[in-house]
């Protein structure tokens, strides 16, 4: 066994997996990560489950240092500088922590999680099937609360594996996607327009719990009070003061107040990921269309494996590098004779 | 009265998830209808189904949209739900022992002068009642009961409360409260239960589920501390009492 120790990390950062599931009618919240196609990319890297447990970073920077031996782990998600004493480490791939070695995460550049997967996971006692922290329940192994600088987990020592990258979609940057409903008949529709059309800001207050939006107040037809059902990852709820919020994974199983609009499966993490102060648009979408989405998502998860290469061999992704602003120096982005350095004369 | 109740909907919930909602107040014979179908689901699976979520008038069923489209699972839920009502199965019933009062219930005395009455009444009122779990939501075990005697109907507090205790046994509006662990409540807090309705650990972990039924009675605070040390050493401590 060898150990990697967290020896720094800002707050909002913890271990989560795929969440608790099977007891919300209990009361019982799911948790889990809060964008699950990058947590499921980390996790593939190095070979694990889509959904083990791995270390959610909130958009502050964290050091993760190995020892009794080396670590395998692999990020990916909000991208940030990360590096192995100066020697730069790229997002969506994975690198070997010799005994003794620290992996530097800086801020955030966009977004808020990144994740940090472990070969073989993490390990700890499962409830409900995950270890995923809650921390207002107490619920979560090794640690049931936020990651603090010293905590430490018991992984599997390095395989030795070669070095992999894994090549995500282009992120969508539309519009969030959402459905109408379940209770957007408790809103007339100048309302509902006003809530389709006007862009939103997340606010500063935000957190695992819920995202709340700074925008118009949205006005319901008859009071906010509704008598407490359901909700889901991605349920917008609009309190009496006419700020919606929306429902993120650390949600209260049931609430009180009327949901206009559900963001779609495959919205939610990058709704997750908006950092507080961008300015975006919600959009509808049909059922049909949302449950086509939701079926691409499962998709794209099942066959990450077929995503993966060799970090040896990185072909140019001309796409990538204009996205990533790192040919900045180059004379166009999308022509490859100006930068491409194999290219022969 | 079942009669009165409109034909079931479905509300989506996201493209994983649908609501069956059976009435849009708080009523018990909509919660009989959505502990059927709660119970029907339960007894012959569909497939694509993960979760169901019993609520005072709506059943929230979270399906794999990968397997199943909300179209075919939608007809198919209201052709469940639109089933006459199987006979009523005997219920569960638990017996809650509560410390009304002083530091376990600190709005026990305010409740009383609010109604014009002596907190013995209140307790009176309370204990007495026949109550049953209609929902649990919001914290881990939190049970909201149906069933509060009309005389102990009022509003909640103007402003709610950032900590209530674990085990507190509380009124908000119409509805009666068994809460497990701390947490923000806007109820009046009439006592506290040793009791835990949710204990890791424990077999079980939940102890109440929707549709048992509840009684409470009166305990003194050194009995209290007495079964609040045994429920933490994990016994059931709530007396079953089916009948």
């Amino acid at each position: 066994m060898s150990r990697l120790i967290v020896t720094s990390i800002g707050p909002a950062s913890s271990v989560q997996d795929g969440g608790r599931l099977g007891a919300q009618r209990y009361g019982l919240t799911v948790s889990g990560a809060m964008d699950r196609l990058t947590l499921a990319a980390a996790n593939t890297l190095v070979g694990n489950e889509p959904f083990a447990a791995a270390v959610e970073i909130g958009p502050f920077g964290a050091t993760f240092t190995a020892r009794d031996g080396a670590v395998r782990v692999a990020i990916s998600g909000a991208p940030r500088n990360a590096d192995i004493a100066g020697k730069p480490v790229a997002m969506d791939s994975s690198v070997t922590l010799k005994d003794g070695e620290t992996l530097t995460l800086g801020f955030a550049r966009g977004g808020a999680f990144t994740y940090l997967a472990i070969e073989g996971a993490i390990k700890g006692e499962e409830v409900f099937g995950s270890l995923a922290v809650n921390a207002r329940a107490g619920l979560g192994s090794p640690y049931p609360r936020p990651l603090q600088a010293g905590d430490e987990f018991a992984v599997d020592a390095a395989s030795g594996a070669p070095e992999l990258r894994i090549e995500l979609p282009k992120p969508a940057t539309g519009p969030i996607r959402v459905v109408l409903g379940p209770q957007d008949d408790e809103f007339d529709d100048a309302n509902k327009a006003l809530f389709l059309g006007s862009e939103w800001k997340i606010s500063a207050t935000s957190d695992r719990m819920g995202y709340r939006l700074e925008g118009p107040a949205i006005k319901h037809l008859h009071g906010h009070n509704i008598v407490s059902d359901g909700t889901v990852n991605g349920s917008i709820q609009v309190p009496g003061n006419g700020s919606p919020i929306a429902l993120m994974m650390d949600r209260g199983t049931s609430g009180g107040y009327p949901k206009i609009a559900t963001v779609i499966t495959a919205d939610v993490g990058r709704l997750a990921q908006t950092s507080a102060g961008t300015a975006f648009r919600f959009k509808a979408v049909t059922m049909a269309e949302a449950q086509d989405e939701a079926r691409r998502f499962q998709q794209l998860i099942r066959t990450l494996p077929d995503r993966l290469r060799s970090s040896d061999t990185v072909e140019l992704n001309i796409e990538a590098l204009s996205d990533a602003n790192v040919a900045g120096y180059a004379v166009s982005a999308m022509d490859a004779g100006t930068w491409q350095v194999a290219a022969e004369p | 009265m079942a009669a009165t109740l409109p034909p079931p909907r479905l509300l989506p919930s996201g493209d994983s998830a649908v609501t069956v909602e059976f009435s849009r107040t708080i009523d018990d014979a909509a919660n009989e209808r959505v502990l059927a179908l709660d119970k029907a689901l339960a007894a012959s699976p569909i497939e694509g189904i993960s979760e169901t979520i019993p609520t005072y008038r709506s059943l929230l069923v979270h399906y794999d949209p990968g397997k199943i489209g909300f179209d075919a699972l939608g007809e198919k839920l209201l052709a469940l739900a639109t089933q006459p009502l199987p006979p009523t199965t005997k219920a569960r019933r638990w017996r809650i022992p509560v410390a009304y009062g002083g530091e376990h219930g600190i709005d026990l005395e305010d409740v009383a002068k609010a109604l014009s009455t002596t907190p013995d009444d209140i307790v009176a009122r309370h204990a007495g009642g026949d109550y049953r779990v209609a929902m649990i939501g919001f914290t881990p075990g939190w049970s909201y009961l149906s069933g509060l005697d009309k005389s102990l109907h009022m509003s909640r507090r103007q402003s709610p409360r950032l900590f209530t205790p674990a085990g507190t046994i509380s009124i908000g509006g119409i509805q009666a409260g068994i809460q497990c662990l701390a947490a923000p409540s806007g109820w009046h807090l009439l006592g506290r239960t040793p009791v835990r309705t949710y204990q890791l650990h424990r077999n079980p972990t939940f102890l109440t589920e929707p549709g048992d039924r509840v009684t409470f009675f009166a305990i003194d605070h050194k009995t209290f501390e007495e079964l609040d040390r045994a429920a933490e050493a994990g016994e059931i401590i709530a007396e079953r009492v089916d009948a």
